[in-house]
């Protein structure tokens, strides 16, 4: 049994000029302990997907329809307290930059020991002591004296490792890393992957990694779900969708990364940019940029479907019942 | 800390000084005292002798030097009125305005914050709608027509309250207190509503507007995040990150409320130095206008030193920039 499943989530933001719809059935799993990547342009989808998962979205957001399943518990239908007591017990979170994350006005053990306290039912010692552990965990030197300190007298790096020992500190068996490293050092940024793998691994907690950075994804993530305009595109184990890309906007992203192996001339780019979701274009939302797009692409919006990997990508190319068409068009 | 009071206090001194130096200047040039003080019918040789004795022969700045010199000793001079010391004169009225405004202050921020709250948490209810709609009347109204209108409710109409005055009063040490009688109490509820709603609705609608800029924040949906109770969030996380304005405005507004509350004093016929300070102008008693305008000064620089050691207090960041520059 998966340990979150996602079924045909839908959320919609309703606007005066009509409804936009923000994530669009979507549908993936995460089983106990794995790391699933979450790539996508800024506008996806994959921070909202996140967002829903905890019930966070931002009014007048809402989740439009599907099921929230984890650990074989349906949790989008549970009552806001019941949905409480799951945020940081059960699902952790880490946000994007550590510098607005934490309450500038409480010092970060009172943040870890209250967090705890509320959770674990600890009392005040029990839950210091612990804080303190934690700090040491994840790498704050001299965390008996830090512990007391407030979180404008520690680096970017620095905080960002106390929000990972705050989203762990309740032992939750899933993490959802929204942009963990992006508002980080690039030196700072592999260090703070290689804490989080880490102490996932040593907890056995999974890992929901939404990023832009393909290259986060590659060295830490177990399979990746790469989502366009709402809507998961290509979902697969890492090394398949890096490797062996099976639609064509994940080879698009692959053929934006420069390889280190040997020198190209120029980096491949995608034309065009990602649809607003005002206007998002009838039939696959990527036909206006994709290279082999055919006449089908225009009309019929492609689901998830089988390839002949293990990659399950939403195009037309991968159903047998096009295929002529889209050979006949190349040719 | 400590060398952070002291550079308070010490700026803190050219300012007493130079109000000090308005209100004596208004000896000089607003009004005759002499004449006032000999009424009609006098002699030339009474009128020098008076000039002589209040020592307006000499010239400007050894007058001020003396001045200062005796306001430091705590003596105002005399009413040209009243023909009594303003010293005594204005600590016998001293405790009932600071009564009736701490009364009014306090009303304000027990009543505002948490209606305040409120509104920021639940902007869309009904309820929220009826608490903006009615504070923007506290805001709107001038205050002596509130006041004149508690009147002709609670007193003229359905006669609870009283229009006037101060009720009876007990006698502590020099002071005198109207919190522990029953007529005392009675006699402060309607001065202190009047006094209070303008600033209760201000700061309504200022922790109302921090609350909805604060709960937008990061910090605010990582606690949500980290599953505390929304009690926990909004009362703790939120409404702390709100204080370090609320703390400003409140300060600002308590020495504006002991400042003008000549309107409501006047209103009530309470017998405060909102009075007093407007009978002496009525009547050119400079002494008094001078004190009162030293003596609000003095309230406002205490305050705002309060209202800067309670930022230190709330906020971390603060406190730390504040070790950094007193270290060097």
């Amino acid at each position: 049994m998966p340990l979150l499943d996602v079924r045909n989530l839908r959320v919609e933001f309703p606007t005066r000029r009509g409804t936009l719809v923000a994530v669009d059935d979507v549908s993936f799993s995460i089983e106990p302990g794995e790391v699933l990547g979450v790539v996508g342009e800024s506008g996806a989808g994959k921070s909202i997907t996140g967002a829903a998962i905890i019930r966070l979205i931002e009014p007048p957001g809402r989740i439009a329809g599907g099921e929230i399943w984890l650990d074989g518990r349906r949790i989008d239908t549970l009552p806001p307290e019941r949905m409480r007591s799951v945020r940081g017990r059960e699902i952790g979170a880490i946000f994007q930059d550590p510098l607005t994350t934490l309450n500038p006005l409480y010092t970060i053990g009172r943040q870890l020991a209250e967090t705890m306290q509320t959770h674990l039912g600890l009392g005040a010692k029990e839950a210091r002591a612990r804080a303190i552990r934690w700090l040491e965990e994840v790498g704050i030197p001299a965390a008996a004296e830090r512990i007391d300190a407030y979180p404008h007298q520690f680096s970017g790096g620095m905080r960002q490792r106390v929000v990972i020992a705050l989203a762990l500190c309740a032992e939750p068996k899933l993490v959802i890393a929204d942009e963990p490293t992006t508002a980080l050092d690039v030196s700072i940024q592999a260090q703070v992957i290689a804490l989080l793998k880490r102490l996932c691994r040593d907890h056995g907690t999974a890992v929901m990694l939404i990023t832009h950075d393909m290259g986060v994804i590659a060295e830490t993530a177990d399979r990746v779900a790469v989502m366009y305009a709402g809507r998961i595109a290509e979902i697969g184990p890492v090394r398949e969708v890096v490797k062996h890309p099976r639609h064509p906007y994940t080879e698009g992203l692959m053929g934006s990364i420069p390889p280190l192996s040997h020198r190209v001339r120029r980096l491949a780019q995608i034309e065009g940019a990602m649809p607003r979701l005002t206007d998002i274009p009838p039939g696959c939302a990527f036909n206006p940029r994709c290279p082999r797009a055919f006449d089908r692409c225009r009309r019929d919006r492609p689901e998830l479907m089988a390839t002949d990997g293990p990659n399950r990508a939403a195009c037309w190319l991968h159903d047998p019942s096009s295929r002529d068409e889209a050979l006949g068009h190349a040719a | 800390m400590l060398a952070f009071i002291v550079s308070r206090l010490l700026q803190a001194i050219p300012v007493m000084l130079t109000v000090s130096l308005i209100s004596f200047a208004m000896f000089a040039y607003v009004g005759d005292p002499v004449t006032i003080m000999l009424g009609q019918d006098y002699t030339e040789a009474q009128r020098e002798a008076l000039v002589r004795e209040l020592g307006l022969d000499q010239p400007f700045f050894v007058q001020f030097v003396e001045f200062l010199q005796n306001v430091l000793r705590g003596d105002f001079g005399i009413s040209y009125r009243l023909g009594r010391p303003v010293a005594d004169l204005i600590l016998e009225r001293l405790p009932a305005t600071l009564e009736l405004a701490l009364t009014a202050a306090l009303l304000a921020l027990l009543v505002g914050v948490p209606l305040g709250v409120y509104t920021g948490l639940y902007r869309d209810s009904w309820l929220s709608r009826v608490f903006l709609t009615v504070s923007l009347i506290g805001v709107s109204l001038p205050t002596f027509l509130i006041g004149i209108l508690l009147i002709l409710v609670f007193a003229v109409i359905l006669g609870w309250l009283p229009s006037f005055g101060r009720g009876e009063t007990v006698t502590i040490g020099w002071w005198s207190t109207g919190l522990l009688t029953a007529s005392g109490l009675k006699a402060l509820i309607l001065p202190a509503v009047t006094l209070g709603l303008y600033q209760m609705t201000l700061i309504m609608r200022l922790v109302r507007s921090e609350m909805l800029e604060v709960l937008r924040t990061d910090y605010i949906k990582f606690a949500r995040a980290r599953g505390l109770p929304d009690r926990i969030v909004h009362f703790g996380h939120a409404l702390k990150n709100t204080l370090v304005p609320v703390i400003t405005i409140t300060g600002l507004q308590l020495g504006a409320i002991i400042a003008f509350a000549i309107v409501t004093e006047t209103v009530f016929q309470w017998p405060g130095m909102g009075l007093l300070f407007i009978q002496a102008v009525a009547n050119a008693d400079i002494p008094i206008m001078a004190a009162y305008l030293m003596l609000i000064a003095l309230l406002f620089v205490v305050i705002n030193l309060i209202v800067d050691l309670l930022y230190y207090a709330v906020d971390p960041r603060l406190r730390s920039g504040l070790v950094a520059s007193s270290g060097r």
